[in-house]
């Protein structure tokens, strides 16, 4: 049993030369990916704070504040994810369309499964007072986005691990199965790890900034704590990357692998490790004011991101480099033979194999008329018993009939006009009144 | 062919594009394209006016908008491409490499319209003193809308009459449809006038406190659709004027369909019915807002959307037996491999087949797999749009005869006209007919790639390899 598909591509032009769909696919997924981490990491904090807030008002407040970062954050999210989409349909379509319909009763829930948790985002924000006295289902309500949020992106990494693996197709039976091949599951705590990193990055500048008005918004904290603490978050979660990240790679099948993607890799964990040094300056004694270890700090974790993604491009070629050269194998003999095949039509003489050899008249009967018209019983007209008596003696007559035919029995329906060769109208006229 | 094939077999592919891309054109319609001018509109009235009153039930209403486009109307529209992606992965695939840049600048449009709905919603109560700048904002916000909707329209105006794109090949051939500036010049006033209508809807609601206020904002609303109503008119007509003589004549069952198709009349006359109904209560709403109470304010919205969604059925079925127009059918088979297929077969070209040659023994099978690839984009096998009921109705209950249904399919397309041709062998025909006559003796229904996963056949011999 063969277990490795070979589609054909679609014989159309790619609209952009590849190295730029490359840089295009790199650049539009980072922007996309960062607000998602912040999206999740941000639904998560505010759960998380708010739960701490009932022992601690502040907290309550805090929770609130991060809340409504989350309702902007997830329109960038969503938004930004056009663009990559886009250049993933068009590079890896036939890749990314049979990924897409072995998971796709999965992959059509993420229009109702996100579409809720923006809603119940809205409505955790919005009734935040209204609900003051009702904190069981406020929380309720916050940690049900969360949970949505916590749930789709594993149908993204289901889709986008299994379309670079066409052996393992065969395999797939809906979407747990494809949840459960590597290395999806590493690479999902290796993303909930990074939204948290991401998340209190950003937050650490959100509150920390100067312009930010803490004693208004959250009385009794102060700028300075606040970085502090989300940058602790920052430091915590991105070194818990340092246990994932290996496992990630470990666990990632080596059809993919090469020097170039471990070297991007590892120039990301490097750049990694000197933002865990600066981010443990920032948690021990940390800065009076937002400045040059922030930026630092905001400029290595970008930089790793931006390696972590290279080197996933460079995987994924690697990974489809092989099967690449079987479909274009392939796409090509198709359009050869689809061609002779068209030559042969417009030149009259296709090579046609029919069911079982008969007289042509008979054949043409078969092939055309006998789905409306019966030997001896009304079908769809009348049955063949009848027209042979109306046109006894009268092949012209019958021929001209099926040419144009008339309207002359208002209890039947129309008959269509049949267009046939000279040699077939007569052929089939002659075979239709040979009955008795 | 190409593609793990995914099937919903009681639904229908057809009906899961067509539930989320409606709900999106009803949102993106009334809500975005639509309201923003509207909203614009009011705020300046409001400001010309010092009605502070109406300034805030302006704001109420963006809200409204603002929550659903950003929620239901981003999800659906995204949902369109995922659900076509599944259901059609041929057409969508090709449709995208031929206006991927109209997408990337669709996309790129999509980003600014978000940023500026956000500053619009976000800095309306901010930006009280500096009023004039945010009415700008409102109107710059109003013209991204707008363009999202014309570039889209070029790709929908593409589908149903490429124009000169077979023979050009070109981006600008393809955008240069004779189809896309009538379609837009129906869109457009449509939008406005679904704007308009959800308008009359709310304000009975946001304004109930302020029996005055609500007199005024009826007034303008009515006003703003009784603008806009002529020219969707129009628009249709010129619309109308434009599409193809052939698609016309499946008007008639992509109104109704088969079932009612002799309904036409009728239908036309309802839905002109319920363009007057816009018609009046507009007027009545502009000229004497007393005389109209929530529950007659609310028949406008809902007149629009029913229109909304028949044109949208209308749009797509007419198109068939295309889904691209001359190029490929509803079945995602390209014509140009018709000849090929004719020849050798579906079976022995597909990738995910569990036959590749027919036998004695193997038949319904065959059939099942041909039935697969070649009808399940638009047919189930008894659910919605059931091949089961295409056959009762032509042939009477089951039993059916396997030589009568094998004719039939072989030439339904002359009678159907939108149903493409057989897209393969006259053995597969056969085939077919055998499963389908097996039918009502089938004790499951068909899974799809989803949830069954996909069958290799051995591949197909290679030419000169001496196969």
């Amino acid at each position: 049993m063969p277990t490795l598909p070979i589609p054909h591509d679609l014989p159309l032009p790619l609209p952009l030369a590849p190295a730029t769909a490359a840089v295009a696919i790199v650049v539009l997924f980072l922007l996309h990916i960062v607000f998602v981490n912040l999206m999740v990491g941000g639904a998560v904090l505010t759960v998380a704070l708010e739960l701490a807030g009932r022992r601690d008002r502040a907290l309550d407040g805090l929770a609130r504040e991060v809340a409504a970062t989350v309702t902007v954050n997830k329109s960038l999210a969503v938004v930004l994810g056009v663009g990559p989409l886009l250049v993933m349909n068009v590079l890896y379509t036939l890749y990314f369309y049979s990924a897409n319909a072995l998971t796709g009763s999965a992959w059509i829930m993420i229009v109702p499964l996100v579409t809720a948790a923006f809603l119940a985002s809205y409505a955790h924000k919005y009734s935040w007072e209204r609900l003051a006295d009702a904190k069981g289902l406020h929380l309720a309500i916050g940690a049900l986005a969360a949970l949505l949020f916590l749930a789709v992106p594993l149908i993204f990494l289901a889709n986008v691990n299994l379309m670079l693996f066409p052996e393992r197709w065969p395999t797939v039976r809906g979407f747990l199965t494809a949840v459960a091949l590597p290395n999806v599951l590493p690479r999902y705590l290796h993303f909930l790890l990074a939204s948290l990193a991401l998340t209190g990055l950003f937050l650490a500048g959100y509150f920390g900034r100067a312009g930010y008005p803490v004693e208004e918004r959250l009385p009794g904290m102060d700028r300075t704590s606040l970085r502090r603490r989300f940058l602790s978050l920052a430091f915590g979660a991105t070194a818990a990357q340092l246990v994932v990240g290996p496992l990630v790679l470990f666990t990632l099948p080596a059809s993919g692998m090469s020097w170039p993607m471990l070297a991007n890799v590892l120039a990301g964990l490097l750049l990694a490790i000197g933002a865990l040094w600066v981010l443990w300056g920032e948690v021990v004694t940390p800065a009076t004011a937002l400045g040059g270890r922030f930026a630092a700090i905001a400029v290595l974790l970008g930089g790793t991101a931006a390696f972590m993604v290279s080197g996933r491009h460079i995987y994924r070629e690697g990974a489809l480099a092989g099967h690449r050269a079987l479909v274009a194998a392939a796409t090509e003999d198709l359009a050869g033979e689809v061609l002779a095949a068209q030559m042969r039509a417009a030149a009259g003489t296709p090579r046609l194999k029919e069911e079982a050899a008969a007289a042509p008249g008979e054949r043409v009967f078969k092939s055309v008329c006998m789905g409306c018209h019966a030997r001896t019983t009304r079908l769809v007209g009348p049955p063949v018993v009848e027209i042979a008596s109306l046109y006894r003696g009268n092949p012209d007559g019958l021929v001209a009939w099926v040419k144009k035919p008339g309207r002359r029995r208002p209890d039947y329906p129309e008959m269509p006009p049949v267009v046939l060769s000279e040699a077939q109208y007569r052929a089939v006229a002659d075979y239709l009144l040979e009955t008795p | 062919m190409d593609f793990p094939i995914f099937h919903l077999d009681f639904l229908g592919n057809r009906l899961l594009i067509a539930v989320i891309a409606v709900v999106h054109v009803m949102v993106n319609h009334a809500m975005a394209v639509g309201a923003m001018p509207l909203v614009t509109l009011l705020e300046w009235v409001a400001l010309r006016r010092r009605d502070a009153a109406l300034d805030r039930l302006a704001y109420r209403f963006l809200t409204v908008c603002f929550i659903v486009t950003t929620s239901l109307g981003a999800l659906t529209g995204v949902g369109i491409w995922l659900s076509v992606s599944l259901v059609n992965p041929a057409a969508i695939g090709s449709l995208i490499r031929v206006f991927f840049w109209a997408w990337f600048a669709e996309w790129i449009v999509f980003v600014l319209e978000v940023l500026a709905i956000m500053v619009y919603t976000l800095t309306w109560r901010r930006m009280a003193a500096r009023k004039g700048v945010h009415v700008a904002v409102g109107a710059a916000l109003s013209l991204l809308s707008w363009v999202t909707m014309a570039i889209i329209t070029a790709i929908l105006g593409f589908m149903m009459d490429p124009g000169n794109w077979p023979v050009a090949r070109s981006f600008a051939s393809a955008l240069a449809n004779p189809i896309y500036i009538p379609q837009l010049a129906f869109r457009t006033p449509l939008a406005m006038v679904a704007a308009g209508t959800l308008a009359l809807a709310l304000v009975p609601l946001l304004a109930r406190r302020d029996p005055d206020l609500r007199r005024r904002a009826l007034r303008l609303s009515g006003g703003w659709v009784l603008g806009w109503l002529p020219l969707a008119v129009a628009g249709a007509l010129l619309y109308r004027a434009a599409i193809p003589q052939w698609m016309l004549a499946n008007a008639p069952v992509a109104l109704a369909t088969q079932a009612f198709a002799s309904w036409y009349g009728t239908l036309v006359a309802v839905l002109l019915a319920m363009t007057g109904v816009v018609l009046v209560v507009a007027g009545l709403a502009a000229a004497r807002p007393a005389w109209v109470p929530a529950a007659v304010a609310v028949t406008p919205i809902l007149a629009s959307l029913a229109l909304l969604g028949t044109f949208e059925r209308v749009r797509e079925f007419i198109r068939k037996p295309f889904v691209i127009a001359s190029y490929m059918h509803a079945n995602g088979i390209p014509e140009a491999h018709l000849p090929l297929l004719r020849e050798d077969g579906l079976l022995a070209h597909a990738t995910y087949t569990s036959v590749r040659e027919i036998t004695a023994t193997n038949r319904v099978v065959a059939g099942r797999e041909v039935f697969l690839l070649a009808c399940t984009r638009c047919h189930t096998t008894r659910g919605v749009n059931g091949v089961d009921k295409r056959l009762q109705a032509l042939y009477g209950p089951p039993p059916w005869d396997r030589d009568t249904v094998k004719a039939y399919l072989l030439t339904m397309h002359n009678v159907r006209r939108y149903m493409p041709p057989f897209p393969g062998s006259d053995e597969e025909a056969g085939a077919l007919a055998e499963f389908l006559v097996s039918l009502p003796s089938a004790p499951q229904r068909l899974e799809g790639a989803q949830s069954a996963g996909v069958r290799l056949a051995p591949p197909p011999a290679r030419p000169g390899a001496g196969g």
